[in-house]
């Protein structure tokens, strides 16, 4: 204790509570060793997830490193007119996305310009297909009658290569953006129609004798029954042929020029730098996982089971 | 007299691949209003073939169907039935699955508010009103049947049809269920169908156990009336001579007098 000066209210206090002084124990207790962060309840738990994320992100982190070693050697071992590798190709890039959206004229436009047009044209077609589609899969899975007159029709059409529709596109539209979304839109309205219609007649017989029972209109049916048991099939069908889209946009898009992805490729081949070529095969994966992803999101939110 | 649902003749031959099926013949029954009615027998006799005919999901080949002195033409509104996998719509709440067969009969005449009380008036009946906003997927067995329950009798129908409603139950839900059943009926006096095949739910429900012989070409075989006395209570009805005996009467026509072959 350290010395005690005294004052009157302290004096007052010392002799109106004469036995409430305290007593300072010999030993102090010793305070209990608190317990390190990692031997708690939540470190465990922090720990534990630690541990499962690091083991889930570890096989596919050592693959894309392996990747990049064996682009790498590839690279190095072609010596001066080899490939670039990755170190040449990330400056590139960097160089590239610090100015995405310059405008020189109408064959020189910054990345985002591209990368725009390519989604404008694949967005475009692709809607164009899910507003044609969409109904035509409803009504092939409705009526057996049409479902009979269009699957010859159908089944002749959709191993047709994408680009063999193009020129057709090139004559009736006269212009190359046209033509490119007629691609498209040709491209990927078959797995939107196929999976629709799929699942319309695999609405479960149950919910059809409920909206018997009940005795709806054909509009109750479709808006309560048909449309909701359908859209888990509808989304599938609509991952697909935005896959589709995606995939066929680059080809489109080399042979009608202008502005896009696969313009800039072909671009960027005729000025032989490689290194755009390879970062834009990385921007078609990535802009196409995202895509995938989003939908994928998206179908989750429809999935009631 | 006039009986609210008669049965006449009723045949059901189906066409399948093999030629034709005869399911059902010569099937007689009245049934009066009020009357709570058990469709017992080994699987395939075509008890659920004679619901489906009653609710007009399929059409009897020969023979006359009267509801009310009505002939029964397709499905409609005023048979509420009751399936055996519930058959909710997933993406409706209870309240909407309900609020959907509310609206198809009562929408015409009635404004928004009065539907509202009515859906919520079915949901209280089976004592749901807790779960109204939640999703099929988010509730038990038990309470999804409920909810089949309060949507056939939200209708308000003529006759209740129930295809094993408790078939996919564990046995506390089904007894605490059949309990809520026959409260129930006691309250809204519904003319009730119900297809079975457990013995006891027949004979603790029915006023009439409707026991059908085997299929192929099944019919009526013999038809039992349960005088016991309601409210029925389970506890004390297991100590009741009476209950055993007609309970024995079931058990020995399914078991000695239409022995299932083993397939």
């Amino acid at each position: 204790m350290s010395a005690v000066t005294f004052n009157e209210s302290s004096l007052d206090q010392v002799m109106n509570q004469p036995n409430s002084v305290k007593i300072e124990p010999a030993e102090a207790p010793r305070k209990p060793r608190p317990t390190p962060f990692f031997e708690t309840e939540r470190g465990k738990a922090t720990l534990d997830w630690l541990g499962g994320a690091l083991r889930s992100a570890l096989p596919p982190v050592i693959g894309i490193a392996l990747f990049i070693l064996l682009w790498q050697i590839v690279s190095s071992s072609g010596g001066e007119s080899g490939l670039p590798g990755p170190a040449k190709t990330w400056e590139s890039a960097k160089e590239l996305f610090a100015d995405p959206f310059y405008d020189n004229g109408p064959n020189d436009k910054g990345i985002g310009w591209n990368i725009l047009a390519s989604l404008y044209r694949v967005g475009a077609g692709f809607g164009l297909a899910a507003m044609v589609g969409i109904p035509l899969g409803f009504m092939i899975g409705r009526f057996q009658f049409l479902s009979g007159m269009v699957a010859p029709i159908i089944s002749l059409l959709r191993p047709v290569s994408p680009l063999a529709w193009l020129p057709i596109g090139l004559y009736v539209f006269k212009e190359t953006d046209p033509a490119s979304i007629w691609v498209i839109f040709i491209s990927s309205i078959w797995p939107i129609i196929l999976n629709t219609a799929a699942g319309v007649s695999q609405v479960p017989q149950d919910y059809l004798n409920v909206a018997r029972v009940l005795n709806l209109s054909e509009w109750k049916i479709f808006t309560k029954i048909l449309f909701p048991a359908v859209l888990p099939h509808l989304m599938t069908g609509i991952r697909l042929s935005m896959g589709v889209a995606w995939l066929v946009i680059v080809a489109a898009e080399m042979l009608t020029g202008g502005t896009g992805l696969g313009f800039w490729v072909w671009d960027e081949w005729n000025n032989l730098n490689v290194e755009h070529i390879l970062i834009a095969i990385f921007i078609v994966g990535i802009v196409g996982l995202i895509l995938e992803q989003a939908l994928v999101l998206i179908a989750k939110r429809f999935n009631y089971e | 007299m006039h009986s609210y649902l008669q049965i006449e003749n009723a045949e059901m031959v189906f066409n399948t691949k093999k030629g034709k099926f005869t399911a059902l013949r010569d099937i007689n029954l009245n049934v009066q209003k009020g009357e709570f009615i058990a469709l017992i027998g080994h699987s395939g006799c075509g008890k659920s073939t004679l619901l489906n005919l009653v609710a007009g999901l399929t059409d009897a080949t020969n023979g006359v169907l009267l509801l009310n002195n009505h002939e029964i033409k397709g499905p409609g509104p005023d048979r509420g039935m009751v399936f055996q996998q519930h058959s909710l719509l997933p993406w409706l709440t209870c309240f909407g699955n309900v609020h959907l067969a509310v609206e198809r009969v009562f929408g015409a005449k009635e404004s928004k508010k009065e539907l509202k009380a009515r859906t919520e008036a079915a949901l209280e009946l089976v004592h749901l009103s807790h779960a109204m906003h939640k999703l099929p997927g988010e509730i038990s067995g038990g309470m999804k049947q409920r909810v089949g329950i309060a949507r056939a009798l939200a209708m308000e129908p003529k006759v209740l049809l129930m295809d094993e409603p408790f078939g996919a139950l564990d046995a506390l839900t089904r007894a605490s269920l059949q309990d809520e059943l026959m409260r129930i009926v006691s309250e809204t006096g519904a003319t009730t169908l119900m297809v079975t095949h457990d013995v006891d739910e027949a004979v603790l429900l029915s006023d009439r156990i409707v026991m059908m012989t085997n299929g192929p070409a099944a019919t009526i075989g013999e038809i039992l009336s349960v005088d016991l006395e309601r409210p029925r209570d389970r506890l004390a009805l297991a100590e009741n001579a009476h209950y055993h005996h007609l309970r024995g009467k079931v058990l020995e026509f399914l078991y000695q007098k239409q022995v299932k072959k083993a397939a």
